[in-house]
């Protein structure tokens, strides 16, 4: 058998076309889905650039007269409008994104490291169930069964905290009464029919919280038995094996997770569309129960898409445009924070 | 402190299946108890269940008692968390947390009781824990680098640090060397025999030739085939064990005549 191998020359021995082949075959495709998604990205943004220059560099006194919703705006200006747009949508995206990213962890850490095993499946089901619902649905039960529903507790809570700016309602009337002989004027505060960012917030999170769930579940899952024992076998309870073990390992997914979650706030047109029926011109309101006060990036477009002539639609994309560097800038935020403690990730 | 533990009548379950059967033996304070036999044999189960970490794999129980001292392990009235305090382990492959630092690694047991250590004693108690280690030359300019960066056997040595910083009564090492390379089991085995001074040692291993230089005492478990539990075939001083076993099968195993 020694024979056989000596005979044949070097190269011979080690050469293996085929595998070669396939490898370089494999290599290649894989550089080839990374760059079409660079590209991809690269078109996006060209498009977004190139079709909302004209919104940018126009005249504003010209554009206001061209774009309607524009018309009756009190600076006749684009930017402030955009500005508006990108707060509310930061604002709702945010409320949405800490209500459902703690909710989302938890339930997660429950299917993955104390539920029964069967009744783990049952939740993971029906968590994955719910994110196969269409936002549609979501936003026709957000608007005619979840407010109406949660209205008294809205109004509860604003009664109870309005002297909280960020939880004060709109002033609809002023009181004035007589104290000691001296005029005092009240106002008085209303969150209307509750169509306010916090219940656009609280509807976005039940709609981004199965992502979050079913990724950071699969998460968890991945925690090395080796690393869990490691924190048993010192003496860790339960809870403190998953803060010793489980979520450090898992944070850098977790955080992929609710890149995804926020991903889905930011972008979601039809439930804050049909929860805020945002006709009236957004505001910078600090208050999340200041009805009519907000209105989103996405839900905007959509509103204001079907009726806008060509400048009008150039001013959209401009919006849209905002709406692409957030979600950019997000997410390079999430990557550099990742990186940041790439050393100690565990994934070497 | 050392304890000494003894086992009586021990059987271990998964699920239906009993792995480790009808264990009864002793093991002494500042000794090293080696535990020897073939593969399956439940050497790893049976090890497990002296810190009640068998019974943290779904389905899987214990019959019998592990006395600590006189007081039975697996007694109504005792929280496996506190066991587990009392009785450290070491496991076949170096698992530190890869997320922690090598200094936080050491402190990782001793943070569960006490959330604010200072930072001069935290110092204090690293160094102290590397040195009984063996490892603190190797990594005292490098303390705030992830456990991972170290090598197999820095690595398990540094899980060693990570298990006795919280002082243990019992120190229990699962194959602890079976991944490293000849010059780090060394220097593991050498640390055993500083640390038995103070602290009662199981060792698992494969390692006939190891089990003859670091140990007091040898148990040899066996097993009557595929599907059957392991047992106790003998347990002696590991003179004994290593020259004149009682037990055929014993020999047998040893003088590599095991089929
Ligand atoms: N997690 C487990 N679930 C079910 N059976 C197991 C598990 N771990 C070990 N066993 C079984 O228990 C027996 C003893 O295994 P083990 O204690 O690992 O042996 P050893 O460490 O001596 O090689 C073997 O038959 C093995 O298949
Ligand atoms: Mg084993």
């Amino acid at each position: 058998m020694s024979t056989a191998t000596e005979e044949r020359a070097p190269e011979q021995a080690f050469a293996g076309p085929r595998r070669d082949i396939l490898n370089r075959g494999f290599a290649g495709l894989s550089r080839g889905a990374a760059i079409t998604i660079l590209v991809t990205l690269a078109l996006v943004a060209t498009f977004l650039v190139k079709e909302a220059l004209p919104a940018l560099t126009a005249n504003p006194s010209d554009l206001a007269d061209q774009v309607d919703w524009l018309k009756d705006e009190p600076g006749r200006s684009l930017w402030p409008v955009i500005a508006s747009l990108v707060f509310g949508t930061v604002i709702i995206a945010s409320l949405a994104l800490a209500i459902a990213a703690p909710v989302s962890y938890g339930i997660a850490l429950f299917i993955s490291h104390y539920a029964p095993r069967r009744m783990a499946a049952g939740l993971g089901y029906v968590i994955d169930l719910l994110a196969a619902i269409p936002s549609v649905i979501y936003g026709l039960w957000g608007a005619f069964i979840f407010i109406p529903a949660i209205l008294p507790a809205l109004e509860w809570i604003e009664r109870s905290f309005n002297w909280l700016p960020f939880l004060r309602g709109r002033v609809i009337a002023t009181e004035t009464t007589m104290v000691n002989g001296q005029e005092v004027v009240t106002q008085v505060f209303s969150v209307g029919t509750g169509r306010v960012a916090l219940s656009a917030g609280i509807v976005l999170a039940i709609m981004i919280l199965p992502i979050i769930t079913a990724v950071t579940r699969e998460v968890f899952l991945q925690t090395p038995v080796l690393h869990e024992e490691a924190a048993l076998a010192l003496g860790a309870t339960r809870w403190e094996m998953i803060r010793m073990a489980v979520i450090p390992f898992g944070k850098p997914g977790m955080i992929g997770a609710t890149m995804l979650g926020l991903g889905r706030a930011l972008g979601e047109t039809m439930a804050v569309f049909m929860i805020l029926s945002p006709w009236s011109i957004p505001r910078f309101s600090v208050s999340v129960l200041e009805p009519s006060a907000h209105n989103t990036i996405a839900a905007n477009i959509a509103l204001k898409f079907p009726e806008a002539n060509s400048m009008g639609v150039s001013a959209l994309i401009a919006m849209g445009l905002a709406l692409f560097v957030i979600t950019l800038a997000v997410n390079m935020l999430a990557r550099w924070i990742i990186s940041r403690r790439s050393e100690f990730s565990g994934a070497n | 402190m050392a304890k000494r533990i003894d086992v009586n009548n021990l059987n271990a379950f998964y699920g239906k299946f009993l792995a480790v059967e009808g264990v009864s033996l002793s093991i002494e304070p500042k000794s090293v108890t080696a535990l020897i036999g073939p593969s399956g044999c439940g050497k790893s189960t049976f090890i497990r269940t002296i810190n009640r970490m068998h019974e943290v794999i779904p389905g899987a129980r214990v019959e019998g008692e592990v006395l600590m001292d006189g007081i039975d392990l697996y007694g109504t009235n005792v929280d496996p968390v506190a066991v587990r305090r009392h009785v450290g382990m070491v496991f076949q492959r170096p698992n530190p947390f890869p997320t922690m630092t090598i200094a936080e690694n050491v402190l990782a047991g001793i943070r569960l009781n006490n959330r604010r250590l200072p930072k001069d004693q935290a110092e204090e108690i690293v160094e102290g824990t590397l040195r009984a280690a063996n490892l603190w030359d190797e990594v005292k300019d490098r303390l705030e680098r992830p456990g991972s960066s170290l090598s197999g056997g820095q690595q398990q040595r540094l899980c060693i640090a990570r298990a006795i910083a919280v002082k243990p009564d019992v120190i229990l090492m699962d194959e602890p060397c079976s991944a490293l390379d000849p010059i780090s089991t060394l220097a593991i085995e050498d640390l055993m025999a500083e640390l038995k001074e103070n602290y009662t040692i199981v060792i698992v291993t494969h390692n006939m030739q190891q089990a003859a230089r670091v140990s007091d005492r040898t148990a040899f478990f066996n097993i009557a085939g595929a599907g059957k539990p392991g047992k106790l075939v003998e347990m002696n001083a590991t003179s004994v064990i290593f020259s004149a076993p009682a037990e055929k099968a014993t020999e047998d195993y040893i003088s590599g005549r095991f089929g």
